[in-house]
C-alpha cells in the first residue's frame, strides 16, 4: 500500500468537510477498498473512515419502509433486518461472518461491483440512496460497471427500501469469491413486479423487463417458461459463458419466484 | 506516524502506526502476539480472525488505526493465565482438529464467535459460519466435530477421525 492518513470523524458534516481535501477517499468497513489499497489499484492521500459516525448505522422501520443507516454492517442487517426477510436473508449470505462484521450496505453500493448482491436488491424494491445531499432513485443511481451516480466526495448516509408484498434472492454462488455468479432478486409490490439481475451484465446490474412484464401479469413461476434472456452484453469468464449466466438467470427468477409463494 | 493504543488480551499496547498499518501487523509486530497468522493477505482464508469489542474480524482488511481504543482478543487470549486450554481448544486436541495448525487460531477464533451466537449449532450451521476460515490439511471434518464436541454435543455418532 502507499502510504496516507487515516481519520476517523464522529459526524457526516466532519467527515464531507475531510472528504473535501484533495485525493481524500471515504473508507466503509474496509472489505474492497484495503484489498484494493493492498493491489495499489487506489493511491488516496487520505482516507476518512466512517466508522465512528453513529447517525449513519441501524436499521428501523418508517410505515412501510426499512431506512438502512449507509454505514450499517451486513451482519447487522441480517439480525435486525427482519421486517424486510429477503433483504435481512440476502445480508446473512454475503461473503462470511467476519466480512459481514465489517462489510457496510453503504460501501457495498458505492463501489456497484459486478457481482455484488445489494445492488440488485436496491433495484428490484426500488429504493432510495440518500446521501449527504440529496436522494437518488436506485432507477437513476447505478450507472455501469463500478459506476454510480455519486459525485465525488458524495457519501451515502441511508437507504430507503419500499418493502414489498414478497420477494426473494436467488444467488447462485461462485465459491471461490463467495460472490454472486448470477444473482436475481425478485420484488412484487402493489403497482408490479420488480426483478433485477447481478453478476451477468458486463455493466453491472439491471432489470429483467420481460420477466417484469410476464410476472405482473401472473405471478407464477410458470410466467417466465416462455422467456429468453437474452445473452447479448453478458460477461464471459472462466466461471461461465453468457449463454450459461443468460440460462442461470431464467432458471433462478423462476426459483425466487416460486419461493415467494 | 501517530500513536494508537490498542488492548490486547487485556493488556494495553501503546505503539506507533501509520495510516496503512494493519491490525495483523500491530498485533503481530508491536504487540508480538504471533498466534494470529496471515495466510493469504487478500481477506478469503481467515487465518488472521481476532474479536475486536467481541466481534470476529479478520485483521488483515483492517486498519489499526481502526482498531485505536478497542479491546481486541487473540489466540493467545483463549487460554487461561495458567495456560489450560479452553474447552473450543481441548476439543480441537482431543478430536484432531488440526494437522499442520496454520489455520487453528482463525478457526478457533471464529468458533467461539460462532458459539457465542448459536450455543449448539447443527453440523450445518458450523459448515456455513467457517465459510471464511480455509484449511488445506484437514478436509475440516475433525473440526467441525471438535466445535460440536466443544459445544457439549455428542459426536460419536460422527464417523472418522
Ligand atoms: C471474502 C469476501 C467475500 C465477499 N463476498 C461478497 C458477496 O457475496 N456479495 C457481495 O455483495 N459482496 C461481497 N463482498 C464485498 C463486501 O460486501 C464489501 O463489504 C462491500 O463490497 C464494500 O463495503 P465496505 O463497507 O467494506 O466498503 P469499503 O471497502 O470501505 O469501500 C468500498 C468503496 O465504497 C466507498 N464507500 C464506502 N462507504 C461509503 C459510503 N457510506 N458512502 C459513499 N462511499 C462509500 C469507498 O470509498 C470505496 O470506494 C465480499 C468481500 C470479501 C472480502
Ligand atoms: S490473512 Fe486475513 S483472511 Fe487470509
Ligand atoms: S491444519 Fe493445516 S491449514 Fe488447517
Amino acid at each position: 500500500m502507499y502510504a496516507f492518513d487515516v481519520t476517523r470523524p464522529k459526524t457526516v458534516d466532519e467527515a464531507v468537510a475531510a472528504l473535501s481535501q484533495e485525493d481524500a477517499q471515504a473508507l466503509g468497513g474496509g472489505q474492497t477498498l484495503i484489498p484494493t489499497l493492498k493491489q495499489r489499484l487506489a493511491s488516496p492521500s487520505a482516507l476518512v473512515s466512517l466508522t465512528g459516525i453513529e447517525d449513519m448505522k441501524g436499521v428501523c422501520q418508517d410505515g412501510d419502509t426499512l431506512v438502512i443507516g449507509g454505514g450499517t454492517t451486513h451482519g447487522t442487517v441480517a439480525s435486525e433486518g427482519g421486517a424486510y426477510p429477503a433483504l435481512a436473508a440476502l445480508a446473512s449470505n454475503i461473503g462470511d461472518p467476519a466480512v459481514r462484521n465489517r462489510g457496510t450496505i453503504g460501501g457495498s453500493l458505492a463501489n456497484n461491483d459486478p457481482s455484488a448482491c445489494y445492488p440488485s436488491a436496491a433495484l428490484a424494491s426500488n429504493a432510495t440512496i440518500v446521501t449527504n445531499s440529496r436522494e437518488i432513485a436506485a432507477d437513476d443511481y447505478f450507472q455501469g460497471l463500478f459506476t454510480t451516480a455519486l459525485d465525488e466526495g458524495e457519501i451515502i448516509t441511508s437507504v430507503r427500501f419500499p418493502i414489498p408484498q414478497a420477494a426473494n434472492y436467488q444467488k447462485f454462488v461462485q465459491p471461490a469469491s463467495r460472490f454472486a455468479l448470477v444473482g436475481v432478486f425478485v420484488s412484487k409490490h402493489a403497482d408490479g413486479v420488480r426483478v433485477a439481475v447481478t453478476g451477468a451484465s458486463e455493466d453491472g446490474v439491471f432489470r429483467w423487463s420481460d420477466a417484469e412484464d410476464a410476472l405482473s401479469g401472473n405471478f407464477s413461476p410458470d410466467a417466465v417458461d416462455g422467456l429468453t434472456a437474452s445473452a447479448d452484453g453478458l460477461m464471459t469468464d472462466l466461471h461461465g459463458d453468457a449463454e450459461y449466466r443468460a440460462h442461470l438467470i431464467k432458471v433462478l427468477t423462476k426459483r425466487a419466484v416460486a419461493a415467494c409463494q | 506516524m501517530t500513536k494508537a493504543t490498542i488492548t490486547v488480551n487485556g493488556k494495553p499496547v501503546t505503539a506507533e502506526i501509520e495510516g496503512r498499518t494493519l491490525l495483523v501487523d500491530f498485533l503481530r509486530e508491536k504487540a508480538h502476539k504471533t498466534g494470529t497468522h496471515v495466510g493469504c493477505d487478500t481477506s478469503q482464508c481467515g487465518a488472521c480472525v481476532v474479536h475486536v469489542n467481541g466481534v470476529a474480524v479478520k485483521s488483515c482488511t483492517m486498519f489499526a488505526a481502526e482498531a485505536d481504543g478497542a479491546e481486541v482478543t487473540t489466540i493467545e487470549g483463549m487460554a487461561g493465565a495458567d495456560g489450560s486450554l479452553s474447552a473450543i481448544q481441548a476439543a480441537f486436541q482431543e478430536h484432531h482438529g488440526l494437522q499442520c495448525g496454520f489455520c487453528t487460531p482463525g478457526m478457533i477464533m471464529s468458533a467461539s464467535a460462532l458459539l457465542k451466537e448459536n450455543p449448539k449449532p447443527t453440523e450445518a450451521e458450523i459448515r456455513h459460519y467457517l465459510e471464511g476460515n480455509i484449511c488445506r490439511c484437514t478436509g475440516y471434518h475433525n473440526i467441525v466435530k471438535a466445535i460440536m464436541a466443544a459445544s457439549g454435543q455428542d459426536v460419536t455418532s460422527i464417523a472418522a477421525e
